[in-house]
C-alpha cells in the first residue's frame, strides 16, 4: 500500500494535484490511501517551504508547481 | 511558515551563516528580509544534506536569493550542486572585510538594504575549491 499525500492549504493547485496523483495512482493501478496534509507543523518537518506538494511513501517528489500529468505519473509510481 | 505557490513570485531566501563576522551578517540580513516579507527563509543545510523537501522547494520556487559572506560563496554553490543558478550577493563585496568586522545593526542593515535594492555589489570570481578561509586575500 503506497501513501500518497498532498500537502497545502487547499487552494486550487492543492486539488488540481490531487486529482492527478489519484488519476495516476488509479491508470497505474497500484494500491493507495491519498491522505491530504493541512496541518503547517507537518508540512515544515517535510521541509517544505512551498505548497502544494507531492509526498510519495515519505519522499517529497514535488512542491510549489503543478507538474504536467506524465510526470505525476511517475512520481507516484516511486 | 510554508507559502502558497498560488500567490506567483515566491523568492526563497538562504544564508551561508558562516561561523565568521561577515556569515553571522547574512544570517541577520537574511533573518531580517524574512520578518519584513521580502522573501520566505529557507534552509541552505536542508539543502546540503539532500533533504528532499528542501531541494523541492528550491526548483519549486521562482526566485532563490543566496547571501554569501565571503566569495567562496558556499550557499551560492550548494544550490548550484542542484541545479539552480540564485541571486547571488556577498557580504565582502559590499565593503566589509572577513574577520575584522563588527556585527553590527548598521552592518546588517547595509547587507538588508543592498539586497532588497537587488544591489550586486562588485562581481568577482568566486573562489574555486576547498576554500582557505582567508576571505579571499590570498
Amino acid at each position: 500500500m503506497h501513501k500518497i499525500e498532498i500537502l497545502g492549504m487547499g487552494c486550487a493547485k492543492c486539488n488540481k494535484l490531487e486529482e492527478l496523483a489519484k488519476q495516476a495512482a488509479d491508470e497505474l493501478g497500484i494500491q493507495y490511501e491519498i491522505v491530504k496534509v493541512k496541518d503547517m507543523d507537518k508540512i515544515m518537518n517535510y521541509g517544505v517551504m512551498i505548497t502544494p506538494a507531492l509526498v510519495v511513501d515519505g519522499v517529497v517528489k514535488v512542491a510549489g508547481k503543478l507538474p504536467p500529468y506524465e510526470e505525476v505519473k511517475k512520481m507516484v509510481k516511486g | 511558515m510554508s507559502e502558497c505557490a498560488c500567490n506567483s513570485g515566491v523568492k526563497l531566501i538562504y544564508s551561508c551563516s558562516g561561523n565568521a563576522d561577515v556569515g553571522e551578517i547574512s544570517d541577520r540580513a537574511a533573518r531580517a528580509l524574512r520578518r519584513e516579507g521580502f522573501g520566505q527563509g529557507s534552509c541552505i543545510a536542508g539543502i546540503g544534506a539532500g533533504i528532499p523537501g528542501y531541494i523541492q522547494s528550491a526548483k519549486g520556487a521562482d526566485v532563490n536569493i543566496t547571501i554569501d559572506g565571503c566569495p567562496v560563496a558556499c550557499a551560492r554553490k550548494i544550490l548550484e550542486n542542484i541545479g539552480i543558478t540564485p541571486v547571488s550577493y556577498i557580504v565582502t563585496e559590499m565593503g566589509f572585510k572577513k574577520g575584522s568586522t563588527h556585527v553590527t545593526p548598521e552592518a546588517i542593515e547595509t547587507v538588508y538594504n543592498n539586497v532588497k535594492e537587488g544591489k550586486t555589489g562588485e562581481q568577482k570570481p568566486v573562489i574555486k575549491g576547498g576554500g582557505c578561509g582567508c576571505g579571499g586575500s590570498c
